[in-house]
């Protein structure tokens, strides 16, 4: 049975609040065992209606764990989306507190930008691709509540899929001018390559992520929309980091991004 | 004195003629390292040279070179700071869409890597990337097909030395491009086993950039008074990890940029 109303509401106020505290609080399903990744939508829905309603504007969506390196790394093999919210932006070049977060990691990314809305069901890399403004190199930091960075499917889907921070950066380029399978990207933290990818990494293509999102949201009558920009999911496993750290992406005919953790 | 390093010299000899063995028997040996022999990097080199004279006397030649270990990862696992290398016979060499044998593999692992065709030759040391780049035809997408003829690939960094840096065979793709063409830094590789991304990876993960295992390998070589010579393949190291194959594998890898290779394992 699917979690009521007034359940759904207060798990949408756990959650938010730890996120707003930087406190790391027991997953979902440890009070919740029946809840499942529908339940788990619906708290990260009343997540973001309790952040519209205070005024936020939501600028994109994310998707989770659409890498085999990710599969690994959070011992959970279904992608997922979450949603950003403007406040979650940080500036290539720019810092980010990191006493804002609970135990950030971050991970290396494509952006697309869309110059239309797309709608599922039945999308593709064919018509992402031709709804796609543009293409940046993003990175992407990640915070779960829960203790430990430990979940299981539905409680990280409520928690919105740990999204927390995204920085873009680096040359916008159109999608059809590039190879993103076979492009190649460099993570390095503080100087030092900490991760090797390409874009296949990323459920064979990133646009196929972005298609997978809008297909998601479909099931729930929702869409993509024009100029939402779409983070499609760690090539690489994540990398922690703490203040002091500094994160460069580079990413093959697109150029770099960069932040730091203060 | 003597009589021990000529006792050294003959420990060198049966080696480098059971790696051999181990090889053509297809049949691996227990890691040198673990027998107590006191076995150095150098002693390594000496066993490959004894290894292979086997095979150019019989009649292969000498294609290129090989360098190994040019990842942190690799190098933490070998305990090891710096590469190593091996040598490219012509027995070894495949080209794209050609089927690869398993009867004379023992247990491999395929890597994706960027081929180095030197136009000029590379006499080190004192050489730079510039020295490299400048030395450099073509570069080309390779598959390095590497395989240990020590049991199980409980390697040390003794055991692969003497194994030829546990090379295999190598298959070429029929793509070339100038090195001033290509982002040889950034550009990605991925491969895939039978039809799934089984890794992706970028040129940075060989030493910071495939030239670097390239004018590291001139230097070290050119120390000893070995030059790399114009027509070799010089393979910079792997961008990726590595991905094991069996009998039945199709393996096709693409680099962006650069082009891609297919090879099929019977």
């Amino acid at each position: 049975m699917p979690l009521d109303a007034a359940t759904i509401a207060e798990l949408g106020a756990y959650l938010e609040n730890a996120q707003l505290e930087a406190r790391a609080v027991p997953q979902i399903s440890i009070a919740h065992a029946s809840a499942d990744m529908d339940d788990g939508y619906a708290v990260q829905w009343e997540i973001r209606r309790r952040k519209v309603a205070r005024g936020a504007r939501i600028v994109g969506m994310k998707a989770g764990v659409t890498s085999r390196a990710k599969m690994r790394q959070v011992g959970i093999d279904t992608p997922s989306y979450g949603f950003l919210a403007d406040s979650y932006a940080a500036l290539d070049g720019g810092e980010i507190e990191a006493r804002s977060l609970i135990h950030p990691r971050v991970e290396p990314e494509f952006a697309f930008v869309l110059k239309r809305g797309v709608e599922g069901p039945g999308c593709h890399v064919g018509t992402v691709l031709a709804a796609t403004d543009f293409v940046m190199p993003a990175l992407e930091i990640i915070d779960s509540r829960y203790r430990d960075f430990k979940f299981d499917l539905a409680s990280v889907v409520a928690d919105n899929s740990s999204s927390a921070r995204f920085v873009l950066g680096g040359r916008c380029r159109a999608a059809d001018d590039l190879d993103l399978a076979s492009s190649g990207l460099v993570m390095e933290k503080n100087g030092e390559a900490v991760a090797f990818g390409a874009g296949a990494a990323v459920l064979g293509h990133p646009a196929a992520a972005v298609a997978l999102i809008a297909n998601l949201l479909a099931r729930r009558g929702e869409r993509l929309h024009a100029g939402d920009i779409v983070l499609t999911g760690g090539v690489t496993e994540a990398t922690p980091v703490k203040a002091g750290d500094h994160i460069r992406l580079r990413v093959q005919d697109l150029g770099s991004v960069s932040i730091r953790f203060v | 004195m003597s009589a021990s390093s000529s006792d050294r010299a003959a420990l060198i000899e049966a080696l480098g003629d059971e790696l051999h063995q181990a090889l053509v028997a297809r049949r691996p040996v227990a890691p040198l390292s673990g027998r107590g022999l006191g076995l150095t990097v150098e002693d390594a080199y000496r066993i490959q040279e004894r290894m292979l004279s086997h095979r150019l006397a019989a009649g292969e030649r000498v294609i290129g070179k090989k360098v190994g270990a040019t990842s942190k990862a690799v190098q933490s696992l070998l305990d090891v700071h710096q590469p190593d290398f091996g040598l490219l016979l012509s027995g070894m060499l495949y080209n794209t869409g050609e089927t690869v044998p398993m009867s004379r593999l023992i247990q491999p692992r395929a890597e994706g890597e960027i081929a180095f065709l030197l136009g000029r030759d590379l006499v080190g040391p004192r050489l730079t990337v510039a020295d490299v780049l400048a030395a450099t035809d073509w570069v080309m997408p390779c598959f390095e097909i590497v395989d240990s003829r020590i049991e199980a690939w409980k390697i040390g960094i003794v055991d692969t030395v003497a194994d030829n840096a546990s090379c295999g065979v190598i298959a070429l793709g029929a793509a070339a491009r100038r090195p001033r063409d290509v982002d040889l830094e950034l550009c990605g590789l991925v491969i895939e086993k039978n039809g799934d991304v089984a890794a992706t990876g970028a040129g940075a993960a060989a030493l910071g950039h495939p030239a670097n295992a390239v004018c590291w390998l001139a230097n070290t070589l050119g120390a000893l008074g070995i030059p790399l010579k114009a027509g070799e393949i010089i393979l910079s190291g792997s961008l990726a990890t590595l991905v094991p194959v069996a009998a039945g594998d199709c393996l096709s890898m693409t680099i962006g940029g650069l082009g891609g290779c297919s090879i099929r394992f019977s």
